[in-house]
C-alpha cells in the first residue's frame, strides 16, 4: 500500500503495538503529528519538555518492560531529548526516539533548528538511523524496535527529514529482521555454565551480585528460585532493586557506595562470586584492586564487552540470564549442598548484627529514612517508586521494602537530577494499577517541574514526595566530609512556596513538618487520586550511610560520622 | 600499563556513518588512530578497514569489543599472525639521479611511476618498517612530497 512516511510511523507504532507515545511537536515533525491527529491506536501525552518526553517513555519502559516511544522535532527539540537518550543508554532501557529533521535538501545547510542529530546521538544510543528516503522506512522502523529490546537492551534514535515524512512510497512492514552484523548471543556456553556449576558446589564463601541485567532479562523468578535452593546470600545493586523480596533472609542489601555492611562485606570476604547481569560499576566496586580480592568470578552477561570490562573473570558467561539459568539451576539441583554455605551465612548474619542498617530517628525532626520507610509501610507492593538523584535516591534504595523487580525506576548510571517525576508518570501510565511515588529532593524535582502540567492534563496521578532539606544534599554531604564544610553553592534556603507551585499547575500541595501531618497528606493524596506535591520537611544535617568514599575499599566502610 | 602497537581489521556493512561509529569509539577514549584504510570488499556489501592504533592493551581490548558491540560490524580481526604492507608515493625533483632513484625503489618492491618535465613520482609497497627505511634512505634525494597510505594486513592462514 502506498503511504507517506508519517503514516508509515503510525503503522509501524500499531504494528508494534505502541500503545503511548510521549512527545512534543515542532516544525519538522509536524506530518508525523498531523497523522497522529488522524489517528486512534495509540495515546500521545504531550510532556512539557522534550527531556521529559524521553524520561517518561523511560520509566514506561523500565515499569513494563516494553519499548518505550518518544517524538520529538528538529534542533533544540532533539537536543533537549539526549540527556533523555544517556539516561536511558546507561541503564540498557529500550527506547526508540523519533526526531524530526530539516528536509534532506537543507541538510548541511545550517537551516532553521537544524542540527547534526545522528552525530550527537552516536555517543548516547545503542544504535541510530538518519533515514533518507521513505523506502527504507518500514524496514528502519522494524530494526529499530527490535534493536531496542533485543540483546543488551537501549535507545534507538530515528532523525526523519521533513520531506521524507511526505513523501510517498510503497508500505510493508516486514514481520522479521535479520541483520547479519547483529546476532546478539542468547544460549550460555554449556561447558562454562558446567564449569561454574563446579566452582558454586566447590565454594565455601559464594554470593550473588546481582545487577541490572536481571531486571531487564525479566529473570528475577528464576534467580528466586536459585537463591532459595542453593540458599547462598545475594547483594543487589541499585538497579536490581527488587528482584529478592526485602523480606527474604538471604538478601544482604545493596552493596556498593552506600551498601550495607554485611553485603559489602560478603563481597570482599567471599571465595566465589556469581555476578548475574552488573557491570562492576565504580560505584559498587570501590577501589578496583581491592575488590572481591579472594574471590574466583562467574559473570554472565547479554553483552560480551561487560565481561571482563573492569576485574578479570574466570568464569565468563556470554547469554540471556533466563536460558542461562533454565540450565544452570536444574544442574545445581542436583549436585548443590545448602548446608555447605551454613557457616558462611552466620559470618554474614553476625555482621549485619553487628552494623545493621540503621538511621537515629528523632521526635524532634522528620528523618527522610523515616518518611520512606513510612511510605513502604503505608503502601508497600501498591506502589511503584521512582526517584530523582541525590541522597534521597539512595535512602529509598536503602530503605524502601522493594518486593518485586520494575518496583524502582531510578537513573543509575548516568545519574539524572530530573529523571524522576517525568519517568513516575511513564510508570503510572503503564502500571495504572499501581500509586506512582516519586521520591525526589528540594533540588531535583525543580529540574522537570514543568511536568506537574503534563501529569494534571493527562491525569497521572503521580505522589511526588520532596526530602526537603534546603540543600542539593548529596553535594553538601560530601562538602561535609571531604571539603572542610565549605557549601559552595549548595545552600537551597531560597526555593518555591511548593504548595502554590502545585496549585497554581493544578495539582494539591501538602507542606509537612511533623510525622502525623505526612500520613495525612499522603493518606490524602492517593485516596483522591490527584498529582500531588508532597513538601517534606526534614533534617538539614542527614547524611546518607554507611558510606565507601569514592576510590575506598568496600570493606572498609564510613559507618557513621561524627563532627 | 603496557603501550603496544596493534593492527585490526573490521569487517562492516558498507553504509553511511558506518566509519564515524568506528573512529569515534577510539575519539571517546582520547585514542588516536595512527593509520586507516577503507574500501569496498568485491562482490559484497560489506567494507574492510584496517586500522593502526597503538595505546593501553586493556582499554584497546575494550575498544574491540566495543567495535564487535556495534550493529553495522560483522567481524573484527585482531592481527597476530599476519602480512602487512603499506604502499607510499614520493615525489622528488626532476634534477635528481633517476637511475639511482630507480635502484632504490626497486631495493623496496617499487619503482617509478611517473615522470613529468618537472618530478619523478616512485610508488613502493611494503611492510610499514621497510616503507620506513624507505623514506628515509629517499631523503637524500629531497622529496618534495610523501604520502603514506595506511596499512592493509592479512591473516597467514
Amino acid at each position: 500500500m502506498q503511504m507517506s512516511g508519517a503514516r508509515m510511523v503510525i503503522e509501524a507504532m500499531r504494528l508494534e503495538g505502541v500503545d503511548t507515545v510521549f512527545g512534543y511537536p515542532g516544525g519538522a515533525i509536524m506530518n508525523v503529528y498531523d497523522e497522529i491527529y488522524k489517528q486512534n491506536d495509540f495515546k500521545h501525552i504531550l510532556t512539557r519538555h522534550e527531556q521529559a518526553a524521553v524520561h517518561a517513555a523511560d520509566g514506561y519502559a523500565r515499569a513494563t518492560g516494553k519499548v518505550g516511544v518518544a517524538f520529538v522535532t528538529s534542533g533544540p527539540g532533539f537536543t533537549n531529548a539526549v540527556t533523555g537518550l544517556a539516561t536511558a543508554y546507561m541503564d540498557s532501557v529500550p527506547l526508540v526516539v523519533i526526531s524530526g529533521q530539516v528536509p534532506l535538501s537543507l541538510i548541511g545547510t545550517d537551516a532553521f533548528q537544524e542540527i547534526d542529530a545522528t552525530g550527537i546521538s552516536r555517543a548516547c544510543t545503542k544504535h541510530n538511523y538518519l533515514v533518507r528516503s521513505a523506502a527504507e522506512l518500514p524496514r528502519i522502523l522494524k530494526e529499530a524496535f527490535y534493536i531496542a529490546a533485543s540483546g543488551r537492551p537501549g535507545p534507538v534514535h530515528i532523525d526523519i527529514p521533513k520531506d521524507v515524512t511526505a513523501e510517498m512510497a510503497e508500505f510493508v512492514y516486514p514481520d522479521h529482521v535479520d541483520i547479519p552484523t547483529y546476532r546478539p548471543t542468547t544460549k550460555g556456553n554449556i561447558r562454562q555454565i558446567k564449569k561454574a556449576v563446579e566452582a558454586i558446589c566447590e565454594a565455601k564463601r559464594p554470593v550473588f551480585y546481582l545487577g541490572g541485567g536481571v531486571i531487564h532479562a525479566d529473570a528475577a523468578e528464576l534467580v528466586r528460585e536459585l537463591v532459595a535452593l542453593t540458599q547462598i546470600p545475594a547483594v543487589e545493586t541499585l538497579m536490581a532493586r527488587g528482584t529478592l523480596r526485602h523480606d527474604d533472609p538471604l538478601l544482604l542489601g545493596m552493596v556498593g557506595m552506600h551498601g550495607s555492611y554485611q553485603a559489602n562485606m560478603a563481597m570482599s570476604e567471599a571465595d566465589l562470586m556469581i555476578a548475574l547481569g552488573p557491570r562492576f560499576d565504580d560505584r559498587v566496586t570501590g577501589k578496583l584492586s581491592e575488590f572481591a580480592k579472594h574471590a574466583r568470578i562467574i559473570h554472565v552477561d547479554i553483552d560480551p564487552s561487560s565481561i571482563g570490562k573492569l576485574v578479570s573473570v574466570d568464569y565468563p558467561i556470554v547469554g540471556d540470564l533466563k536460558e542461562v539459568l533454565a540450565v544452570m539451576t536444574p544442574k545445581l539441583k542436583e549436585r548443590v549442598d545448602p548446608a555447605r554455605y551454613e557457616a558462611w551465612r552466620k559470618i554474614l548474619a553476625r555482621y549485619n548484627e553487628i552494623h545493621p542498617m540503621r538511621y537515629e530517628d528523632s521526635d524532634e525532626v522528620i528523618k527522610p529514612q523515616w518518611v520512606i520507610q513510612r511510605v513502604g509501610e503505608l503502601l508497600g507492593e501498591r506502589a511503584v517508586v521512582s526517584t530523582d538523584v541525590g541522597q534521597h535516591q539512595m535512602w529509598t534504595a536503602q530503605f524502601y521494602p522493594f518486593s518485586y523487580p520494575r518496583q524502582l525506576i531510578t537513573s543509575g548510571g548516568l545519574g539524572t537530577m530530573g529523571f524522576g517525576f517525568p519517568a513516575a508518570i511513564g510508570a503510572k501510565r503503564g502500571r495504572p494499577d499501581k500509586i506512582s511515588v516519586n521520591f525526589s529532593g528540594d533540588g531535583s524535582i525543580l529540574m522537570n517541574i514543568q511536568e506537574l502540567v503534563t501529569a494534571v492534563e493527562s491525569r497521572l496521578p503521580v505522589v511526588n514526595i520532596i526530602l526537603n532539606n534546603h540543600y542539593l544534599g548529596m553535594v553538601r554531604q560530601w562538602q561535609t566530609f571531604f571539603y572542610d564544610k565549605r557549601y559552595a553553592e549548595t545552600d537551597l534556603s531560597f526555593q518555591p512556596d511548593f504548595v502554590k507551585l502545585a496549585e497554581a499547575c493544578g495539582g494539591v500541595g501538602y507542606r509537612v513538618e511533623s510525622k502525623e501531618a505526612f500520613d495525612e497528606a499522603l493518606k490524602d493524596a492517593v485516596d483522591k487520586g490527584v498529582v500531588a506535591v508532597i513538601d517534606v520537611v526534614v533534617d538539614r544535617y542527614e547524611n546518607v550511610l554507611p558510606m565507601v568514599p569514592s576510590g575506598g575499599t568496600l570493606y572498609n566502610m564510613m559507618l557513621e560520622f561524627k563532627d | 600499563m603496557k603501550n603496544e602497537r596493534r593492527v585490526i581489521s573490521v569487517i562492516v556493512k558498507n553504509e553511511h556513518s558506518v566509519l564515524s561509529r568506528i573512529t569515534g569509539l577510539f575519539a571517546a577514549r582520547g585514542y588516536n588512530i595512527e593509520a586507516l584504510t577503507v574500501a569496498p570488499i568485491p562482490e559484497s556489501d560489506m567494507s574492510r578497514l584496517t586500522i593502526e592504533t597503538r595505546g593501553n592493551v586493556r582499554v584497546i581490548e575494550q575498544i574491540i569489543k566495543q567495535l564487535h558491540k556495534l550493529i553495522p560490524t560483522y567481524k573484527v580481526i585482531e592481527h597476530e599472525e599476519m602480512i602487512e604492507k603499506e604502499m607510499v608515493l614520493i615525489k622528488f625533483p626532476i634534477n635528481e639521479s633517476l637511475a639511482n632513484i630507480q635502484a632504490l625503489c626497486e631495493a623496496y618492491n617499487g619503482g617509478i611511476a611517473n615522470v613529468s618535465s618537472h618530478h619523478i613520482i616512485t610508488m613502493v609497497a611494503d611492510e610499514p618498517k621497510r616503507v620506513k627505511h624507505f623514506i628515509e634512505a629517499a631523503r637524500r634525494f629531497h622529496p618534495e612530497e610523501i604520502v603514506r597510505g595506511g596499512v592493509v594486513a592479512m591473516e597467514r592462514e
